[in-house]
């Protein structure tokens, strides 16, 4: 029994828990998947390492809309999981009380999609983690990669691989990675003329399908009724419009400013490898050097759109 | 329409101006028999907070020149808050603006009070000589038509 398993089954009785949150192996290699246990045996399932790329939070919010929930859950979170759990404590989604957060030190998380784009048409049947190498091998071959080439984008610079709020941490908190610039990629974007980056956004957003993974898997996209499926007033269309598409992600990304948690599971569910990072990732600075504030640290602290300043800058009203 | 710059250039802009301030403003202007250009489209909205930044981006990706929002000034919001948070997300719109190398001049928020119908004009005035300067909105047919 790992000490995972085994701490976790404590916690479990201790905390008389209906349900628990957690990962198991998956049915593919590589990918962890989610489970739920609902007893303190069933526990022995679970696992965590770099394979569990969910963002587990997103179940408590959709639990919530079916049904007035009361039931006490357990969560293992990462350190964004953690802060995503956080911020929609923050924003009154579930009661704190009712959610038993458990942290468990990330060491970062592979990207499926960047694990797509390496294999290309290649099948894996079996894989092992050796040190910062990761071998996979299938029929008739074997490869070997570097683990930071098909980790996650934000967890190359992540600054919070613990949960920075939790009632149990099971493990020694890991290390960030910190192999990268966490603005580095901003930087370098935002030397481009106009032009240009609007061409880049017309490429990446013009790829888009509008099939709505990147929403369905944010934790923070928890609206009873998302605007891109009002249809009185329709906000926007259903065709292929690149209008529509734009719209599309600068609103979404707009509704996500002080709140995103850069988890990177939006860009993991993405079918086309469309990259949905960049622009949350912009404001997510702007936020924290105009407003002073990062999503999902504390309970008390009120998120950046939903307060504000008198003497806020305005330097841009005329 | 004109598609240079030259002078019968006439800009849409699309105004959201805020019921207790802004509106009043050009209603004031309108009694007055100020004159401005007769570019702006406005649209009466309760507060400034009440404009969602879906608005904006959706009258600018759909065509609109040029986007004004009119609020009360600080302190004034018959909400007590409201502009204040519109300034907030107004700044990261902006940010967004820039990001994705559109021109955010062509979005433009300003506190223009019920009594302050002069005001309105000039902003007004002023405005579409600045949008006249950038010219028609390149997106527009870019994107969608
Ligand atoms: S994109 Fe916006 S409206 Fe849709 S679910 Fe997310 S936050 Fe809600
Ligand atoms: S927008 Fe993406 S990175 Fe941000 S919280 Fe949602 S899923 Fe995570
Ligand atoms: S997951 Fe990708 S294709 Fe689907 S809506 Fe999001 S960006 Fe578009
Ligand atoms: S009421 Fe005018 S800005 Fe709020």
């Amino acid at each position: 029994m790992s000490e995972l398993t085994e701490k976790i089954k404590k916690i479990f009785t201790d905390e008389k828990l209906d349900i628990l949150i957690g990962y198991e192996k998956g049915s593919l290699p590589l990918r962890g998947t989610p489970c739920f246990i609902e007893s303190a045996e069933d526990a022995d399932k679970l696992i965590f390492d770099s394979t569990c790329h969910n963002n587990l939070a997103k179940y408590l919010t959709d639990q919530k809309k079916t049904e007035v929930d009361a039931r006490k859950i357990g969560i293992v979170v990462k350190g964004c999981d953690a802060r995503a759990v956080v911020q929609l404590v923050v924003e009154k989604q579930f009661e704190r009380e009712n959610i038993v957060i458990i942290g468990v030190p990330c060491k970062g998380v592979i990207d499926p999609s960047k694990l797509r784009a390496k294999l290309r048409d290649k099948e894996i049947s079996d894989f092992r983690f050796d040190g910062n190498k990761i071998i996979v091998s299938g029929e008739n071959f074997q490869e070997t990669f570097d683990k930071n080439e098909l980790l996650s984008d934000g967890c190359l610079s992540c600054k919070y691989p613990n949960a920075p709020q939790y009632d149990y941490f099971i493990g020694d908190p890991a290390e960030p990675i910190a192999s990268k610039d966490e603005y580095a990629d901003i930087d370098e974007f935002e030397k481009k003329p106009p032009d240009e980056r609007w061409e880049y956004f017309e490429k990446e957003y013009g790829k888009c399908i509008r099939c709505y993974a990147c929403r369905n898997a944010c934790p923070m996209c928890y609206c009873e009724q998302c605007f891109v499926d009002c249809s009185m007033p329709q906000w926007i269309g259903k065709g292929g419009n690149l209008s529509d598409k734009m719209i599309f992600h600068i609103v979404r990304a707009m509704h996500l400013a002080g709140r995103c948690v850069d988890c990177g599971a939006c860009a993991a569910a993405c079918p086309l490898n469309i990259d949905v990072r960049l622009l949350g990732k912009r404001i997510e600075r702007e936020v924290a050097e105009r407003f002073d504030f990062t999503a999902g640290m504390d309970f008390e602290t009120p998120p950046a759109l939903a307060t504000f300043r008198e003497d806020d800058k305005q330097e841009f009203i005329m | 329409m004109a598609t240079d710059k030259n002078n019968d250039f006439t800009p849409n802009i699309i105004g959201f101006l805020c019921n207790w301030c802004t509106y009043t403003g050009a209603d004031l202007a309108g009694t007055s028999r100020l004159q401005y250009p007769p570019s702006i489209l406005p649209i009466r909205v309760m507060c400034s907070s009440r404009v969602d930044p879906l608005f904006l981006i959706s009258s600018i990706l759909r065509g609109a020149d040029a986007v004004l929002v009119g609020g009360c000034h600080p302190g004034d919001c018959h909400y007590q808050k409201g502009n204040y948070y519109t300034r907030r997300r107004f700044a990261l719109l902006k940010k967004v603006f820039d990001t994705f190398g559109l021109e955010s001049d062509r979005i433009r928020l300003s506190w223009i009070s019920a009594s302050e119908g002069p005001r309105f004009a000039q902003v007004v005035t002023e405005y579409t000589g600045k949008i006249k300067e950038l010219g028609p909105n390149k997106y527009a047919e870019e994107v969608f038509l």
